[in-house]
């Protein structure tokens, strides 16, 4: 079955709209989804608007089939970042009905009732908006860079292997995970005000390499946390947590730094 | 230092085997000191408050006992004036403290929240200072 441009599919409030010239057959199962997205086009729009299309879907499709479609088929200028599509690069971290989500784990039929087959997909907050979907990750990877995210050593090199034990290895084993997407800082109302608070994914970061016990930097990226916009601005919202797409439990990291911060232990 | 391409994902990292270098001289546990402050605070304030509450409102008749009588009588103990500016003082900057967390997370402009902060800076010292000087000295046979 091949669509034709009568069958209501496309942008609803632009039907003059450039079409496209050959939309791609509708698959058996398919549901009509209306996709809502937070338009902005920085040389044209004075703020930021939806805009609502219809388009078919699988109920196993995943978000980002979504708005592969809609760029592909139906307004090209729609943009917005993903790379592996697979849930590891943290490209496309975007809020999905009101919630940070990787757009390319979320599943339509997880978004969608027999009653209400519609999504809203909006960029991230408290991060510059770019265009559409788009934001400016640079704030956010300057608070990454801001806690060394790396392994520091200050004695001299090992000359064997550098054995840890599977129990050392466990410690900082959940913060490993993060592919810094950023759906956990831009979950964060206190990251949201204006200042410079680093927000949980540089937390997560610093811990992973604090509680880490081949590395020496531990105690500077713990003053450089206990500064005054650093874990103490933690409200422990637990919003970071539920963000996380790696399952990763963000609140307890902060919680771990915090304690190491006041008994000056790792 | 060499003039070599610095890629945007290492600008701001010092290289590894860069001497270290003392941090700013800004840093201080400011902090982490007013956070340990909300929790131990808070703690005691739970005995202070509550306690309070039972004895004004619920034991031995409760409210309607209040009088001029009463409070010089409990004020004629140390114990309840201990008591009493304790509470006084751990629930103002309990409170202050949070206020202040408020403001830093919503002024959107310093001198919003300088201003703002000194509003706050001058009602605890007020509220605070005038309280003291109450429980200090209350003379019961003022007529």
């Amino acid at each position: 079955m091949t669509l034709t441009a009568d069958t209501g599919i496309g942008a609803l409030g632009d039907p003059s709209g450039p079409g496209p010239a050959q939309l791609p057959p509708i698959p058996d199962g398919a549901v009509m989804v209306t996709v809502t997205i937070q338009r902005f086009n920085p040389e044209l729009d004075e703020a930021p608007h939806r805009e609502s299309y219809r388009i078919p879907a699988l109920p196993t499709d995943r978000i980002l089939n979504l708005l592969h479609y809609i760029k592909w088929y139906i307004d090209g200028t729609l943009t917005f970042r993903r790379s592996c599509a697979h849930g590891i690069c943290g490209s496309d971290a975007m809020r999905i009905n009101g919630r940070n989500r990787l757009a390319c784990k979320v599943l339509v039929k997880d978004v969608i009732t027999d009653k209400k087959t519609e999504v809203t997909v909006e960029p991230i907050k408290g991060l510059p908006l770019e265009k559409d979907l788009l934001v400016d990750m640079e704030p956010f990877f300057e608070a990454y860079r801001k806690v060394q995210p790396f392994l520091i050593t200050h004695s001299n090199e090992p000359s064997r292997e550098w054995i840890q034990s599977p129990e050392d290895r466990a410690r900082f084993d959940d913060t490993t995970k993060c592919i810094l997407c950023a759906a956990c800082t831009t979950s964060c109302p206190v990251y949201w005000s204006e200042d410079a608070y680093v927000g949980p994914a540089a937390i997560v970061n610093a811990h992973r390499f604090i509680f880490d016990s081949r590395d020496q930097g531990g105690q500077e990226r713990l003053e450089i946390l206990s500064d005054a916009e650093g874990v103490w601005r933690c409200r422990t919202t637990f919003n970071c947590t539920d963000a996380c797409p790696r399952g990763i439990e963000v609140t307890k990291a902060i919680q771990e730094v915090k304690r190491a911060l006041m008994f000056r232990r790792i | 230092m060499t003039a070599a391409y610095d890629p945007p994902a290492t600008r701001g990292i010092e290289a590894p085997r860069a001497p270290r270098r003392k941090l700013g001289g800004r840093r201080s546990n400011m902090e982490m000191y007013s956070w340990l402050f909300m929790r131990l605070s808070g703690i005691v304030l739970v005995v202070l408050v509550l306690g309070h509450l039972l004895i004004m409102n619920v034991l031995d008749g409760g409210v309607h006992r209040i009088n001029w009588g009463f409070v010089a009588g409990r004020w004629a103990s140390p114990f309840w004036q201990v008591w009493d500016l304790l509470m006084l003082w751990l629930a103002e900057l309990h409170g202050a403290n949070g206020l202040r967390t408020v403001i830093n997370d919503y002024a959107r402009k310093d001198g919003t929240r300088f201003w703002l902060l000194m509003l706050l800076a001058a009602s605890v010292l007020l509220t605070v200072g005038l309280g003291t000087l109450v429980i200090f000295t209350f003379d019961p046979t003022i007529s």
